[in-house]
């Protein structure tokens, strides 16, 4: 029998979106450091303005080099279109704001990355939207905090940083009942550890900047639309439905029908809110993506080394990764990842947040920052850092311990790394062995 | 817009616009297992460029009411119904693949509701490979694999749609699963059953233009060169760039091609 033969998925990450260019042959994707683009004519604005024909007209809205990208993240993920920006927070934002408004309601897993769970807790409120929250394991929960009002389910595959998993594909059932779209983060996983949209995602967003870059050095967030939502059904989303005036009556679902989401997305939420990604980021980004089945092969095979070492470590005296078989999700993991279930580890140390502070500051090798998924190893006190806006009540919601360590495993020689710890350890553990002579 | 065609429920996008009788009309009719949204890059330049555009979803496609027609003249005879219920008498088509065929037995059995006639990625006749036919009669998800690979030229193949961001595959995949219900099959079998193209074509009367796209797997150059041969004083163009999906891989291209075409002959110029 025949097999098509569409381009598979390392092919798609070195060449998908990219022709070529006609003029020098530039075989890299050229960086189009450029405000904006010349009009043929009148008649050439007054089309590219009313979306009669594509094109780019000014690069908050639209860019060549960033045009490349969200194709080729498109092709990755099997969507039918994308909208880059500045970063994963505006991707959040503006697919948020693309359906709902004042007045409207979000159910959403508790377990998030901490910038994200403020956005639902606290800004979009203010603007009138309230968000429900339920831990990630809570199925039925998420079927019960569905309002009349509700307008999507928001999630992460791979909760940020407490790593449960959440069971898309049952979550996935309860958003097609309610007709509501199920809207999930996937930066901890990536399309090279599992397809979102095949599990049950209608629209997928990423941080670019972490493990689709990989190298810690440009910001980029990204929609993903798959394109088999029903926008129409019913009257839930007139953003989709409704003449537009902004667009001369225009209804994105009838016109753009599949990537309906991400033309408003970008005719609106790229016109009005601007958050658009600079063209040298998104060159960085695209080299990034030329790697990534060789760098997440590396990052699982050294997540692997690591889980095992902290398991048995005297000094530690917990260690979460969906990979160890008491994990409570570890088998829904393995199911929905079977490559892997990503290169992030908490971990708790004995002695809890002083010793958790001792062994930060005694790392040389490991680097202690705000970020995750670079091609180095990082480490971070969450507790004191990206979820330290975060009050008691809603740390314990997230899943976060004071003695937590969130450890991104990067791509170098693990001896390395583990003799960095072993420094890390003995000084962790000093503080208690004094007190207890 | 939704209307009642024969007592089902059909529908059209006039790109927001209300229908208006003192303009011209162009109707649109899509591919197998495709529907109106495939014509946007061309639709919207019409719709505000003093035409009325018709884009149909063919019964059974898109939010048109099932079932699917199941032969290409019963297809013609929708279109002509379509056309009457919305009081225009006589409009020009524009068809993409199967929406060629459509057009030839329009313009054979409707010739009084034809003005000009555009023929995109077309052919006379369109005898489907036994394997893709028999997939898409079994609504397998691989006729759709097979027909986004073979639909699409090297453009479509790597990227670089006209609109930032979509992907020609990943969209034109999910418009074509969407219509996976048996619709596909449906239309695959009534492109294999039709032999009256060359009649069709030889009888034509009307301007024709005629685009072919040179990579095309589906309606080869040869074939839709064939057409064009056998349509007396239609205008052929040869995107040099385009696969079968010369509406979206060269849509720019296309809708001026198709805009000198009207400017040349219709009432509007």
């Amino acid at each position: 029998m025949t097999d098509p033969k569409t381009y598979k998925f390392n092919t798609k990450t070195l060449h998908s979106g990219h022709q070529p260019d006609k003029n020098f042959g530039s075989r890299a994707v050229p960086i189009y450091q450029t405000t904006s683009y010349l009009f043929q004519d009148a008649d050439h604005a007054a089309a590219l303005f009313n979306l009669e024909e594509g094109g780019h007209i000014y690069s908050r809205i639209s860019n060549p080099t960033i045009s490349v990208l969200e194709e080729r993240v498109a092709a990755l993920e099997g969507g039918s279109a994308a909208l880059a920006t500045a970063s994963g927070m505006s991707a959040m934002m503006l697919a948020l704001l693309n359906i709902c408004s004042a007045g409207d309601h979000i159910v959403s897993s508790s377990q998030l990355y901490g910038g994200s769970f403020n956005l639902l807790r606290l800004t979009l409120k203010r603007f009138g939207i309230e968000t429900t929250f339920v831990k990630p394991r809570d199925t039925e929960g998420f079927k019960k905090a569905i309002q009349p009002n509700t307008k999507c389910i928001w999630g992460e595959l791979i909760g940020n940083p407490g790593i449960e998993i959440m069971d898309l594909p049952e979550i996935s059932k309860i958003a097609k009942d309610a007709g509501i779209p199920l809207m999930v983060d996937g930066t901890f996983n990536t399309p090279y550890l599992c397809n979102l949209f095949e599990l049950g995602a209608d629209i997928i967003t990423h941080s670019l900047t972490k493990w689709m870059a990989g190298h810690g050095t440009s910001m980029g967030g990204i929609i993903v639309e798959k394109g088999d939502f029903d926008w129409t059904k019913g009257d839930k989303f007139p953003t989709m439905t409704e003449p537009y005036d902004g667009y001369h009556g225009l209804s994105f679902a009838e016109e753009f029908g599949p990537a309906a989401f991400t033309m408003r997305a970008r005719a609106e939420g790229m016109r009005d809110f601007g958050p658009c990604m600079s063209p040298t980021n998104a060159f960085n980004i695209l080299i990034g993506i030329e790697t990534l089945s060789v760098r997440m092969e590396k990052h699982l095979s050294n997540t692997k080394i690591m889980v095992d070492y902290l398991s048995n470590n005297p000094s530690v005296s917990w260690v979460n990764h969906p990979s160890l078989p008491d994990h409570p999700d570890h088998k829904v993991a393995a199911k929905l990842m079977p490559k892997g279930a990503g290169s992030m580890i908490a971990f708790g140390i004995k002695g809890g947040k002083e010793a958790g502070h001792a062994f930060i500051n005694s790392l040389k090798l490991t680097s202690h920052l705000a970020n995750v998924g670079d091609a180095k190893s990082l480490v971070i006190h969450p507790a004191s850092a990206t979820h330290s806006q975060m009050d008691k009540k809603s740390l314990e919601l997230a899943g976060l311990t004071e003695d937590m360590i969130r450890f991104s495993v990067g791509l170098e020689d693990m001896d390395d790394i583990i003799n960095d710890f072993e420094n890390g350890f003995r000084a962790s553990q000093k503080p208690r062995l004094v007190a207890s002579k | 817009m939704k209307l009642k065609v024969n007592g089902k429920e059909a529908y059209y996008t006039s790109s927001g616009r209300e229908i208006d009788k003192n303009q011209p009309s162009i109707v649109f009719v899509h591919g197998s297992g495709l529907s109106h949204v495939t014509w946007v890059l061309q639709t919207r330049y019409f719709a505000f460029h003093g035409y009325n555009t018709i884009a149909v979803d063919l019964p059974g496609h898109g939010d048109s009411e099932g079932p699917p027609l199941k032969t290409i003249e019963e297809m013609a005879d929708w279109v002509a119904d379509l056309l009457t219920a919305l009081g225009i008498e006589k409009a020009s088509y524009v068809g993409h693949s199967q929406g060629c065929l459509v057009g030839l037995e329009f313009a054979q059995r409707h010739p009084e509701k034809l003005d000009l006639l555009a023929l995109i990625n077309g052919s006379m006749s369109m005898k489907m490979n036994t394997e893709l036919l028999d997939l898409a009669l079994n609504k397998d998800q691989k006729a759709v694999d097979l027909m986004m690979d073979w639909v699409h030229g090297p453009l479509g193949h790597k990227g670089g749609h006209p609109v930032p961001g979509l992907s020609h595959l990943g969209m034109g995949g999910q418009l074509v699963s969407s219509n996976n219900d048996g619709t596909l099959g449906a239309d695959f079998n009534a492109c294999d059953k039709y032999t009256n193209g060359e009649t069709a074509a030889k009888n034509i009367k009307h301007p024709t233009l005629c685009i072919v796209g040179k990579h095309d797997k589906m309606t080869p150059k040869k074939v839709g060169l064939e057409l064009a041969s056998n349509i007396e004083g239609s205008k052929t163009v040869v995107l040099e760039e385009s696969g079968h999906m010369s509406i979206l891989e060269t849509a720019s291209e296309t809708k001026n091609i198709l805009k000198n075409f009207f400017k040349e002959n219709s009432r509007a110029s």
